[in-house]
């Protein structure tokens, strides 16, 4: 995997920077937003105490103390539940689910009820929850702990999505969503927890908006589209597509919900082709919805079939056996080729 | 956050003298537990509960309204709960089939009709009113409650929050996991089960195996207590001593009020197809409007006169604030995308002008 500094980084710039990996980053938002408003409080299943099983919130009972640092039961659903009658309350809630499978035990109370909130009291309360969860595959986990269920919750209107692949991303988008006054997924790639370290602006209240994919590698042929750790898998797959002479621009979209329609068909239209690529399930993915879109809104740009890779039609395997469900180099270097050459 | 472990569950009676009771004839064992100006209130919300619901059945059958589900028959387990709250200072979340406790704790009559009769720009809880909406999801609140009740404890708040469910939402995960927690939390938290006998035709032996809902507490470190839901004095003591508990801080606790859902379980409901009408006959011996009414004028505080002015008082306003709700304007079509996020996304707005430009 390469590293973010190997690619043109359109964020604004001069900045005062730190080295981080993606969890160092998170902490950090964390603790931003902890010391800028006394309201926020952390809470789930052993992020207390332990700090979280990756540790993510290490330190930081002892930092803010047992009332805004807290484990709760082992209830997904009482810990969404709960997130909303916070809010209420006047708290602005980041409750963890240990692991994004595990949101399934918690679906009732994001999707019909957190998502929709605010439109079903008619404005009077908004959620400003930020519901983190750590997901994705290549890590030899148990069943449900690697599932990429997030797109699930792009059709549960009223709630954000967010998925970043990098250090300054998960740094300032996270702030954002904690800031954010409506509910906000926000899922983290536990592969790339510590693997993936990058450059982090520590300089000021720097808050990186929703809705706004970013062009992380450029490229002429094909353009790669993908969020969260399947970003960095595309970037490899460019890496050697580089070397059989195919230019391929990678696109991460950061945000599913919302989305960047604008940046997305600019990133396609000027190389023509695209491939979608995500861990989730193929079908009924969010692959299909990126899809649809480019050919509604980018079809006369388009030279060759929008194509997706994507996992498996099948229950996350055992670990064993996932490199043959997820997007690989090889299955992704396959599909520009096919586009490429048609 | 308190983390030491609870006292173990005792009845919020103990020591004391038997909790006073009003028997199906009118009389009553012990003395009132509430002031002649709280039966007043009571009685007036009862009879208003009604009303309305005889009232929102005649508008649903002549399509003026969607489904509605009437309170018929639980009256004094919905109001006398409610009662036992302060609506400036503590929270309400009900169900589905608690309007008088509602309106009680502050929804004006026009919300409540707009809400029903689609008139959505009015049907807002206004700022101020201590209300959650209404829930359709069987149970879902029950955790939603237990998070607001936690909110009021970190935030060194004296309020109590008091969450309805019916007995059927007993058996769902969401009243496992948020009694659970409010315990682990010792959460200011009420929980109010309307055991009605039916959830729609489940009865209540199908349910759940237990004798008394409120046996369910003991494992989850709070009291728990099971009162004659048709008798005004027995729930309102037993809410009151538990919102007097969790106000000292010393947590939730579970009130069971056993009742009958007289009516149908809403207006696309027929009760006949599973249960006997002779059962429904034995529930309405217990009426708690009819027992309330008797009392009060056996202890000379209403005469007949009075009721039937009160009656005619309540029929008149529900019939002024139904109209003027009839005259308020429906919503636009574009309402749909107002209060789904505080800013429209890029995406909604184009799909709101498509809206707009073809309805």
């Amino acid at each position: 995997m390469m590293a973010a500094t190997a690619h043109p980084v359109p964020n604004p710039a001069p900045r005062v920077e730190r080295e981080m990996s993606i969890l160092e980053a998170i902490r950090a938002a964390l603790i931003a937003e902890m010391e800028r408003d006394e309201r926020v409080i952390l809470y789930g299943m052993d992020v207390g105490t332990l700090g979280g099983v990756f540790r993510v919130t290490r330190g930081l009972q002892e930092r803010f103390g047992i009332d805004r640092v807290f484990d709760t039961p082992l209830a997904e659903g009482a810990i969404v539940g709960a997130s909303i009658g916070l809010s209420i309350g006047g708290m602005i809630p980041v409750p963890e689910i240990q692991f994004l499978g595990f949101t399934f035990q918690a679906f009732h109370q994001i999707g019909p009820q957190l998502a929709r909130y605010r439109a079903r009291s008619r404005g009077r309360f908004h959620m400003p929850v930020t519901i983190r969860a750590p997901y994705g595959g290549g890590v030899r986990t148990p069943e449900f702990h690697p599932d990429s269920v997030e797109s699930l919750f792009t059709q549960t209107p009223g709630i954000k999505i967010v998925c970043p692949a990098f250090p300054d991303d998960a740094r300032h988008l996270l702030s954002r969503a904690i800031r954010d006054p409506d509910p906000v997924l926000f899922v983290e790639p536990q592969r790339l927890y510590r693997t993936i370290r990058g450059p982090v602006s520590i300089d000021g209240d720097d808050v990186l908006p929703f809705g706004r994919a970013r062009l992380v590698r450029q490229g002429t042929d094909a353009t790669l589209i993908a969020w969260s750790a399947a970003v960095h898998v595309c970037l490899a797959a460019a890496s050697e597509l580089q070397g059989m002479g195919i230019s391929a621009a990678v696109l991460d979209l950061r945000t599913l919900v919302p989305l960047d329609v604008e940046g997305l068909v600019k990133a396609v239209v000027s190389t023509g082709r695209a491939v979608v690529v995500h861990e989730s399930p193929l079908t009924g993915g969010f692959g299909a919805e990126i899809a649809a879109t480019l050919q509604e809104e980018a079809f006369m740009s388009l030279d060759a079939p929008v194509l997706r890779v994507g996992g498996r039609d099948v229950p996350y395997p055992p670990g064993t056996l996932e490199d043959h469900f997820l997007p690989t180099v090889p299955r992704i270097v396959a599909a520009v080729r096919r586009t490429v050459e048609r | 956050m308190v983390q030491e472990r609870a006292e173990a569950p005792a009845s919020l009676n103990d020591g004391q003298s038997a909790p006073p009771r009003l028997n199906p004839d009118g009389s009553a064992d012990g003395t009132s537990p509430m002031s002649p100006g709280q039966l007043h209130e009571a009685l007036r919300l009862m009879l208003q509960s009604h009303a309305i619901d005889e009232l929102a059945i005649k508008l649903q059958r002549l399509k003026r309204i969607g489904l509605y589900a009437p309170v018929t028959g639980q009256e004094a387990a919905v109001v006398g709960s409610s009662m036992a709250l302060d609506p400036q200072r503590d929270w309400m979340v009900p169900a589905s089939r608690e309007q008088p406790a509602m309106l009680r704790h502050g929804l004006p009559l026009e919300n409540f009709f707009a809400a029903y009769m689609g008139r959505l720009d009015f049907a807002a809880i206004p700022p101020g009113i201590k209300l959650l909406p209404r829930q359709q999801a069987i149970g879902a609140q029950l955790p939603q409650a237990a998070g607001l009740a936690w909110a009021v404890k970190l935030r060194h708040e004296r309020a109590v929050t008091m969450v309805y469910c019916g007995d059927g939402a007993s058996s769902e995960g969401d009243f496992h996991e948020s009694l659970n927690l409010a315990g682990v939390m010792r959460a200011p938290l009420v929980i109010v089960v309307i055991n009605n006998r039916y959830a729609i035709s489940v009865p209540f032996h199908k349910q759940t195996a237990a004798a008394s809902l409120a046996d369910r507490a003991v494992g989850y470190g709070m009291p728990g207590i099971s009162v004659d839901g048709d008798d005004l004095f027995a729930v309102y003591s037993a809410s009151a001593g538990a919102v007097a508990r969790a106000l000292e801080g010393q947590g939730p606790t579970l009130i069971e009020c056993r009742t009958y859902r007289v009516g149908f379980h809403n207006t696309s409901d027929n009760p006949n197809d599973y249960r006997d009408s002779a059962e429904v006959q034995a529930a309405r011996d217990h009426d708690p409007i009819g027992r309330l009414e008797r009392y009060v004028v056996a202890q000379g505080l209403m005469t007949l006169g009075d009721l039937a002015d009160l009656k005619e008082e309540i029929r008149a306003e529900l019939d002024t604030v139904q109209r003027h709700v009839a005259s308020l304007p429906r919503p636009e079509p574009d309402f749909i995308f107002q209060h789904v996020y505080e800013q429209l996304p890029t995406r909604l707005e184009h799909q709101r002008a498509d809206l707009r430009g073809t309805g």
